[in-house]
């Protein structure tokens, strides 16, 4: 399968891998996936004072469109505030990065992280989870 | 000078050696006659050259001549034994065993068989990749009429043991079917020796063409039948009509020629590039091989490199090598080797493997690159995977309620 120069491009150059300091009350935390399946995301975010993602950061085990998936979302997710964040769509992930369709469960990955990160986010600060739909995948 | 891209997927299938190509030449233009026209010297000339093409097949394997059946391929050979052979000894049962890392043509010939009325046993191998002696002897029945076993496999190049195994059938008095796709020109196979009474093997896993194969029956102790899948003009003795691809068998021919003069000086070279590359790579940390070491293909090597995911790790260098993955993502399925599962490898691992199969053609340079780009791109991929990460700080992996999805 070939691969679009995006996915490459961010193959070749992720940003914003790493790990911010899951202890701390103003970092959500989202791990999806499982290794069983052969992809595993953990997507971290960092929210100032007020409510702006201001960092973000990911670790991704998985193929070249789960990498780059998780590396576009980290940047796509500096700067928006946490409303925001969860309005990303995986289908945004997936025409920016022209995935094919047999890689889409790497874009729902992506979000699934994403809202899990803002959900953990939202725990930590005694605020009620958001509640999502159950993506159906695989 | 080092050229790339660098193959090291020969077991998917390999480039023709030059010399193949040279010998086919000529039968595709000049001597383009079929085989079965035996009125003028056009039909001689080709028959003459299937002729030449069938004794260097046959000595290859310790087989004569005219036990050598022409076919389109190992896969069409595979449906040519199991099936011809379910059909021609109904009467005397309807029972086969095989086991569940056999290539998907005996595979799902094998469920085929399983729905005309055929009952099949699928024996399981050890963590090494091979079955157990005891349990295809447990597994006979009276109704028994074929143990089909693979020679080497495809993914972790493991060989089995056919002697064992035909010493067994030979006294319950079953006929022994081997795909031999792996191991034919490249370690020596003597259906004599091994005691093989049917054997599928195909020209381009060994440097020949694609497009022909071919299905040993043995003719003497005992008299081997199969029914023919495709009916037509009756050609290889009955067993499977069609005109004969003349090019492709006389490549197929000078192929066998070829590994049967080349084939121990081959190993020597092939097997130091293959132990020089798997050393190398296993300095990796947790990284393992798949499959049994000390029973296995000279040439090929197959290792999971723990906590990173084979396609992504292919992704790192497959624009200059070409190796394959038994992960998931690499085929349609999303389901990772069912031969790395049979050996009761996670799914973590499977999904985390890679094959690399040299080649006549590699080299010393190429494999170098190779160790450099693999040993890179793991340390690369594990510096951006959870997994790794948590492996390094000691959390149980399997204490962690992962989303299956």
């Amino acid at each position: 399968m070939a691969y679009s120069d995006k996915v490459i491009d961010h193959y070749q150059n992720p940003k914003n891998v790493g790990t911010l300091d899951k202890n701390k009350s103003n970092v959500g935390t989202g791990l999806v996936g499982a290794p069983e399946c052969g992809d595993v995301m953990r997507l971290q975010i960092e929210v100032d004072d007020n409510g702006l993602i201001k960092d973000a950061k990911f670790k991704t085990f998985g193929c070249g469109s789960a990498i780059a998936s998780s590396s576009l979302a980290t940047e796509w997710l500096k700067g928006k505030t946490v409303d925001e964040a969860i309005k990303i769509d995986n289908m945004e992930i997936v025409e920016e990065l022209h995935l094919p369709p047999v890689k889409i469960h790497c874009s729902v990955l992506a979000e699934d992280a994403i809202k899990a990160a803002v959900n953990d986010y939202r725990k930590k600060n005694g605020l009620p989870e958001f509640k999502f739909e159950e993506s159906v995948v695989h | 000078m080092l050229k790339f891209p660098i193959y090291l997927d020969h077991n998917a299938t390999t480039p023709c050696d030059p010399r193949v190509v040279e010998a086919m030449i000529p039968y595709f233009t000049n001597s383009f006659g079929n085989a079965a026209s035996r009125n003028h010297p056009f039909g001689w000339q080709a028959e003459e050259a299937v002729d030449n093409a069938r004794e260097q097949v046959a000595k290859l394997i310790g087989a004569d001549p005219k036990e050598i059946i022409f076919t389109s391929g190992a896969t069409e050979a595979d449906n040519l034994a199991i099936k011809g052979v379910f059909e021609m000894y109904a009467s005397k049962g309807n029972h086969i065993i095989t086991c569940n890392i056999e290539h998907k043509a005996v595979l799902d010939t094998c469920k085929h068989i399983e729905k005309e009325g055929g009952e099949v046993t699928y024996l399981k191998v050890n963590p090494d990749g091979l079955i157990d002696m005891k349990e295809l002897e447990a597994a006979i029945k009276p109704t028994t009429i074929l143990i089909a076993i693979m020679y080497a496999n495809n993914e972790i190049g493991t060989v089995m043991p056919m002697k064992e195994i035909s010493e067994l059938a030979k006294k319950k008095g079953i006929l022994v079917f081997s795909d031999a796709t792996q191991a034919v020109g490249k370690i020596p196979v003597d259906v004599t020796k091994d005691g093989i009474d049917l054997m599928a093997f195909t020209a381009h896993k060994m440097y020949g063409p694609k497009g022909v194969g071919a299905l040993y029956v043995r003719r003497k102790n005992p008299r081997v039948k199969v029914t023919a899948q495709m009916d037509g003009g009756g050609h290889e003795r009955g067993m499977r009509s069609g005109t004969l691809n003349v090019p492709g068998i006389v490549g197929f021919g000078k192929a066998c020629e070829i590994c049967m003069n080349e084939m121990e000086e081959e190993t020597k070279r092939v097997s130091a590039l293959r132990d020089k590359l798997e050393t190398a790579l296993m300095k990796t940390e947790e990284a393992y091989i798949n499959g049994s070491k000390q029973y296995r293909l000279p040439h090929v090597t197959n290792i999971s490199f723990k906590y990173v995911e084979g396609e992504g790790l292919l992704m790192g260098f497959n624009k200059d090598i070409a190796v394959s993955s038994g992960s998931a993502c690499t085929s349609a399925s999303l389901e990772p080797s069912y031969v790395l599962k049979a050996l009761g490898l996670g799914d973590d691992l499977a999904h985390s493997s890679l094959r690399f199969g040299l080649g006549r053609f590699t080299t010393e340079d190429q494999i170098d690159y190779t160790i450099e780009a693999v040993t890179k791109t793991v340390n690369k991929l594990r510096d951006m995977s959870p997994l790794w990460e948590m492996y390094k700080e000691g959390v149980d992996m399997n204490s962690i309620e992962w989303a299956h999805h």
